[in-house]
């Protein structure tokens, strides 16, 4: 026992290394309190640590912790994108004139970021429903209390309250939904278990509806999914911007890792055989997946009819990241490798887009002070750089190429036609028109109003403009050459315990 | 043919792109190195196309074989062997040149050029004016020589923000409006052709040259040999329902970039807010994009359909062309009327692929070109009297050959080969169009010709408006037309006689190609019915 829990923790450091992260930032804050700013750079060097070591995984694939935990290539990618959003996350606050006006806290912020980074990394891995509720509580409990974390703004507490009441409830629910697993299946709780009991027949279609449906609310709370989305656009705006455009990148992946997995692994029926490569079965034809399909039509069209009317820019984003959320459920309706991959290579293109349009808006929130599509008129001619850079940003998010963007939409477009889902994929389609709209109305703005009176050039400064060109690089790169990303999701589609 | 290791399409495709990372670097004062860097970077397009004009081997087919191809580059782009569940990831570099594509290659150099020397007089931001001009042609040039669906597509998509751009700060008063009506309604467009174009790729393989192994292929030509596609996929088979499905979003996309009635409500409003320039470019080359797609990639692809909806293109055609030349009489604004003349003409294009024959399809790809030279010319005559009267009121004006006999000498050519004057290059197609068509839809060719007697009746009368009756006080003091004007015009008038009177200097560069096309698609169809 002790041997195998050694052993389980020689395949636990990225999430150690996080831990003791957590703990060292705490004392050194204590410590140090005259000085917290080394705090967000020892989080920093700690999430880099374990990053490294998620990333040395690459290739294991098994069980830790008496299979609490798997270790395996699927659970290693979204640690990545989960661990390099939080870097990023870091060198954002550097500049965030939210985070610095309150410098004293520093400590919680950085620390709290580290245990939401653990969080999400233990959703990508958690393989049985009690370390899933767990995760996801780690993951909620450090964002309800940094989407309040400036206190002084009255709609960043509201959006702190607002997300611990919607998150109680939909944990709730899925908890109920683990509890009606948990009695149909006889005692299991590790997905394997679930599979197992599943594929031995004699359980109620209807019971196993109702929990799924159950489990899918909370999930879906977790990846802002219409229906369960209502608290998505307030914690958004109210929350600092480094930590919206982290639960906007992050939080999203580890909710998609934790519901690609539970599904996938509980529901595969590995006695069918004869499909064409890459695609799987579901148990008893139970089609879990024609829910997230009709989830995913509602969620991107929702998102991106109401981003049409929002003023404010962090709103603006918010409704596109739910629609972005949809897209991305078009690739899990799919039950194929396909579909998967398409996922795993929009996220990657996802966290780079998303992230820049978010830090641009930050950084010109730090220089005008607002982040209201108004003031943004003729910004394009008071700092042509950063307004090009965003251009390219939501040039990418609408999908249009040369951009990473349109890369992540032919993937999962293909992945639909391919399993001849072909409305979905015309919803889609119509769908990334209309977001183009709001998108161009912020272009719009930048580039064809000209500003009010004639206010100066806005400058920014060299390390502020270097983050933002990591960022640019890969939109681009990507759009043109995309080898690197289908290699890398095609490494990392490998789960544990499956073909 | 190279220069420096990379083929004349590279160069003629990726100069812009040079012109344009000059004029980014050179200092904002300096206008006229901006101006004059864009200008050489246009020219040397220009020369290019004149080394392809005499460099054309005039025997060669193209359309589907790549033997048939000139100047033809492939380099592997993206080439992913690993992945199971995707199949091999392959995709090309891949250009090349036929009898369809190089008048557009030769007219796109062309009016590219002239766009430049049009838009001298800009000075509002001027930088990112020619930039943005230059980004526009590299992405129309590929457009016309990338026979890979997929560097297709990337061009295809690369002139959309461009295009915006170009509206919405440098025109008009409703410019915001014009610019984000184009780029929603060619967006929709361009995802149908993503959607159909994906369906295409998951249905066609090719051996690979080294393995022999079946790969996925994004290659146009491959797409186009129907023994290429694959038993059970998608669009395996002949007439089935998601062939159909395909075509149509296919014809969609290519149809709101013509524009076909009813997707046409973009393009008046995009002409009349953008600067002259970008109206000549829309007019010139953009609106021939659609029709070039039809016959680049629907014909061939899925002859059996395009056989099908012959008579139904037949019918939107006629619509077009009535309809366009009904809404240009009823214009008050002169740019308005020369944006419904072009509906009405680009209908006389749809008329003659229609009619699948070689009389036809080569009347309809000699308008293209000829509609790209004659309208662009309107749009530029356009200008000129709109930058010294700023009014496009065509009532406001009268009697403008008496102060300006120069520009009104220029402007009867335009406005007579618009018309269809023997003697001049719109006569010829026309003629060819209708000949074809009428052979094969008698009625819808009959009705159609009501179009000619309309555009007569609105050009003529417009240029009674105009240019005769008695001269309006208000404009007495007009100047004539200046030199850079004038060396805008002459070569379009240039063109358009020589090729009125001497049309095979164009005809010989189509006319194997187009015949191969018309039998490939005819034959195309019926041998596809022999092998289910």
């Amino acid at each position: 026992m002790a041997e195998q829990a050694l052993r389980s923790l020689s395949q636990f450091l990225p999430e150690t290394s996080l831990v003791i992260t957590f703990c060292a930032a705490i004392l050194i804050g204590i410590i140090f309190r005259k000085r917290p700013q080394i705090v967000p750079v020892i989080s920093l060097l700690g999430i880099a640590l374990a990053l490294w070591f998620a990333v040395r995984q690459m290739g294991v694939s098994q069980s830790v912790f008496s299979g609490m935990i798997v270790v395996d290539p699927f659970a290693v990618f979204f640690k990545v994108v989960v661990g390099s959003s939080a870097i990023f996350i870091l060198l954002f606050s550097l500049y965030s004139s939210e985070v610095q006006s309150t410098i004293k806290r520093l400590v919680e912020y950085s620390s709290l970021l580290v245990a939401m980074t653990l969080g999400m990394f233990l959703m990508s891995g958690a393989a049985n429903l009690l370390m899933m509720v767990l995760s996801v509580e780690l993951t909620s409990l450090s964002s309800y209390i940094l989407a309040g974390y400036t206190k002084e703004a009255p709609d960043s507490s509201e959006a702190s309250l607002k997300y611990i009441i919607y998150g109680a409830l939909s944990t709730g629910l899925m908890l109920y939904g683990i509890s009606i697993i948990y009695g149909l299946t006889g005692g299991a709780t590790d997905f394997f278990g679930i599979n197992k009991a599943l594929a031995a027949g004699s359980v109620s279609p209807v019971a196993l509806l109702v929990a799924s449906l159950l489990i899918i609310a909370g999930l879906g709370f977790k990846i802002s999914a219409v229906p369960f989305h209502f608290w998505t656009p307030d914690v958004y705006e109210g929350a600092p911007i480094t930590i919206t455009a982290f639960l906007s990148v992050a939080s999203k992946a580890a909710g998609f890792a934790m519901l690609i997995r539970f599904f996938k692994v509980s529901f595969i029926d590995s006695s069918v055989i004869g499909l064409p490569t890459g695609f799987w079965a579901s148990l008893q034809d139970f089609e879990w997946n024609k829910i997230v399909a009709i989830l995913s039509v509602l969620t991107m069209t929702l998102g991106n009819l109401v981003a049409v009317w929002q003023n404010n820019l962090k709103r603006l984003l918010a409704y596109s990241s739910i629609a972005h959320a949809g897209y991305m459920l078009m690739g899990v309706v799919v039950l194929s490798d396909k579909g998967l991959a398409a996922v795993m290579i929009y996220f990657v293109v996802y966290l780079f887009m998303n992230l820049g349009a978010f830090y641009v808006v930050m950084l010109i929130e730090s220089k005008i002070g607002s982040e209201d599509i108004d003031s943004y008129k003729g910004f394009g001619y008071r700092s042509p750089f950063i307004s090009v850079a965003m251009v390219i940003f939501f040039i990418s998010l609408a999908g249009i190429p040369p951009t990473a963007g349109f890369i992540g939409k032919l993937f999962l477009f293909a992945a639909l036609l391919d399993a001849k889902w072909i409305w979905l994929a015309v919803v889609g389609a119509l769908n990334s028109v209309i977001s183009l709209y709001y998108y161009v109305r912020v272009i719009r703005n930048m580039f064809l109003r000209d500003p009010e009176g004639s206010p100066a050039p806005v400058v920014f400064s060299i390390p502020q403009l270097s983050i933002l060109v990591i960022l640019l690089i890969p939109t681009l790169v990507f759009g043109l050459y995309y080898s690197p990303i289908v290699e890398l999701a095609n490494a990392s589609l490998a789960m544990f315990g499956l073909p | 043919m190279e220069f420096l290791g990379f083929g004349i399409l590279t160069w003629i495709t990726f100069v812009p792109i040079a012109g344009m990372i000059a004029v980014l670097v050179i200092p904002k004062e300096s206008q006229n190195a901006m101006k004059w860097s864009a200008a050489v970077a246009t020219f040397v397009q220009v020369v290019l196309a004149v080394i392809i004009y005499f460099n054309f081997n005039r025997g060669l087919a193209g359309i589907n074989t790549e033997q048939g191809m000139q100047f033809v580059e492939k380099a592997t782009w993206i080439d992913i062997k690993s992945v199971p569940w995707f199949g091999r990831i392959h995709v090309e570099y891949f250009l090349g040149a036929d009898g369809l594509s190089t008048p557009m290659v030769l007219l796109t150099a062309l009016i590219s050029f002239l766009a430049v020397f049009a838009s001298w007089k800009i000075d509002k931001a001027l930088k990112g004016y020619m930039a943005m001009l230059l980004l526009l042609d590299t992405g129309m040039m590929g457009v016309f020589v990338a026979l890979d669906f997929f560097l297709f597509y990337v061009f295809w998509e690369l002139m959309l923000l461009p295009m915006y751009f170009l509206i919405g700060i440098w025109g008009g008063p409703r410019r915001e409006y014009a610019a984000i009506k184009f780029f929603l309604f060619t967006l929709l467009g361009s995802v149908l052709i993503l959607l159909a174009m994906i369906a295409l790729y998951f249905s066609v393989t090719v051996p690979d040259g080294a393995t022999g192994e079946r790969i996925y292929t994004f290659n146009m030509l491959a797409m186009m040999d129907p023994a290429n596609f694959q038993a059970g996929s998608l669009l395996a088979g002949l007439g089935t329902y998601w062939r159909h499905l395909a075509y149509i979003a296919l014809f969609i996309g290519f149809a709101i970039k013509v524009p076909i009635f009813p997707f046409h409500t973009w393009l008046p409003d995009a002409h009349v807010e953008a600067p002259t320039a970008i109206s000549v470019i829309l007019a010139g080359i953009l609106l021939k994009m659609g029709t070039y797609g039809l016959l680049r990639i629907s014909y061939p692809m899925f002859p059996e359909l395009a056989n099908y909806y012959a008579w139904p293109l037949a019918l939107v055609a006629l619509i077009n062309i009535v309809y366009g030349a009904l809404c240009a009489m009823a214009q008050q604004d002169f740019k308005k009327l020369i944006a419904y003349s072009s509906i009405s003409h680009m209908g006389i294009v749809l008329l003659g692929m229609s009619a699948m024959n070689t009389q036809g399809m080569i009347g309809a790809v000699f308008q293209m070109f000829n509609h790209g030279t004659i309208t662009a010319m309107l749009f530029l005559i356009v200008g000129v009297i709109y930058d010294r009267a700023h009014t496009r009121d065509l009532d406001a004006f009268g009697g403008l050959a008496i102060t300006m006999p120069k520009y009104t000498a220029v402007m009867s050519v335009a406005f007579f080969a618009a018309l269809g004057l023997p003697g001049l290059s719109g006569f010829i197609s026309e003629a060819f169009s209708f000949l074809g068509a009428f052979q094969t839809f008698r009625v819808i060719t009959i009705l159609s010709t009501l179009g000619i007697v309309l555009t007569a009746g609105y050009m003529l009368w417009t240029l009674q408006r105009v240019f005769l009756g008695q001269p309006n006080e208000k404009w007495a003091s007009l100047p004539d037309i200046n030199g850079r004007e004038l060396f805008t015009l002459v070569p379009l008038a240039v063109i358009v006689l020589a090729l009125g009177i001497y049309p095979s200097l164009m005809l010989d560069l189509m006319t194997s190609s187009i015949n191969h096309l018309v039998d490939f698609v005819k034959q195309g169809g019926s041998a596809m019915a022999l092998t289910p």
